[in-house]
């Protein structure tokens, strides 16, 4: 190997001590600002509305939950809803709607003499299985695709934090 | 071993060819030139301090730029929030860690600095600016020692606030105005915490930068002073 004079040899030291400063500073701080996005964190659960026994044939039952959740520091409690539509006797034949008006989030509800759903915010209407009659919404209702029964009799659906 | 070395010799020729193509749109060989390359007189560690301070205002800088990311300065968060980096960001410990301890380490480096600067007479002419502006560096440093000690709004850094801001309420004449413009209001509040964290992230920083960047200038502009002699 050649002879490196003091001038160089300081050059090259600083650089990589330097860049070993740098990296046992800069890596942790990458991780540091990726890290809630690194993060498996939905939620999801199954949630009771209620027993099936009480569900009328035909009618929409109305149900609410709210679930809390938790960002960083910060805890938020989110109200939802829906309505559930039993078919007929079978358990397995219902549709549950989430109540939330597909236009701007207000909760809609169910006027059982027009026999639709009616949004208070914007005049939206909603038929039985959650199409758009009227009004400004982009689609219809969203509806809670899992759902399951237990052996005692209470209808639970599947809730996944989007 | 014969590719190893062809593929070296090519990236530092590439290395190069950027590094020039940049030195002659930006002048970096000149500011290498004036700040790096500077004759120096006989000088110890003693003389570090001064580049030792300046590395410590980056650092904190930087871990407080990161802390910024996730600290919420409100009297109902700040604390949660400190909490949350401490204990659920990835590597928080060690960002707040950092910025916590190198505070400390700051305020010392600097004394340690001006006491060498007075001890070696370095402030003498034409370097009595230098000097000033010192101080007021050293003045600011202590500000964001202070102001940041606030941030976690637990009970150490209310009550030293309170009591910080009521000696600085005993200021003869506009004492009280003093402390209720340091506190934004007769008491500690939101108020003065919203206030601290504004003067902490940005308007004392910005005052350091701007007398750290005349500092130098003058460094570079009247060079080192050497260790004063025995006819000195």
């Amino acid at each position: 190997m050649s002879e490196v004079n003091r001038r160089d040899f300081i050059k090259v030291t600083t650089g990589i001590i330097g860049g070993m400063i740098g990296a046992v500073i800069g890596l942790p701080t990458v991780y540091y600002l990726i890290d809630p996005a690194l993060r498996e964190g939905s939620k999801e659960a199954w949630i009771p509305i209620g027993k099936l026994e009480n569900m009328e044939i035909g009618k929409p039952y109305p149900f609410s939950f709210t679930r809390v959740q938790v960002n960083g520091w910060e805890r938020t409690s989110t109200s939802h809803g829906g309505f559930v539509t039993r078919n007929s006797e079978d358990p397995d034949d219902l549709f549950i709607l989430n109540s939330k008006c597909t236009h701007l989030a207000c909760t809609v509800n169910w006027s059982e003499d027009d026999q639709v759903y009616l949004c208070p915010c914007h005049d939206a209407k909603f038929g039985r299985k959650g199409e758009v009659l009227d009004g400004p919404p982009p689609r219809a209702l969203d509806v809670f695709e899992e759902f399951r029964v237990t052996d005692d009799g209470v209808l639970e659906i599947f809730y996944k934090e989007s | 071993m014969r590719n190893y070395s062809t593929t070296a010799l090519w990236s530092e020729f590439m290395w190069k060819k950027i590094f020039d193509w940049l030195d002659e749109r930006l002048g970096l060989n000149d500011i290498y030139r004036n700040i790096l390359d500077r004759p120096e007189p006989k000088g110890n560690w003693w003389n570090t301090l001064g580049s030792a301070s300046l590395f410590l205002f980056v650092l904190q800088g930087l871990t407080g730029v990161f802390l910024t990311v996730y600290y919420t300065p409100s009297p109902d968060h700040a604390y949660d929030s400190i909490t949350y980096i401490m204990n659920d960001v990835a590597f928080g410990w060690l960002i707040r860690g950092i910025h916590h301890w190198g505070s400390s380490l700051m305020v010392i480096i600097v004394f340690v600095h001006m006491l060498r600067v007075f001890v070696t007479a370095s402030y003498k002419y034409p370097r009595e600016l230098t000097w000033l502006i010192g101080i007021g560096l050293l003045v600011a440093t202590l500000g964001m020692g202070f102001t940041g000690y606030l941030l976690p709004w637990n009970q150490r850094a209310y009550w030293a606030t309170t009591v910080g801001t009521q000696i600085a309420g005993t200021v003869p004449f506009i004492g009280e105005f003093i402390l209720k413009a340091l506190r934004g209001g007769p008491d500690l509040s939101a108020l003065t915490l919203q206030r601290f964290f504004s003067g902490h992230i940005w308007m004392l920083p910005a005052a350091l930068a701007a007398l750290i960047g005349v500092h130098l200038y003058l460094i570079i502009k009247h060079g080192e002073s050497h260790f004063p002699t025995k006819e000195d």
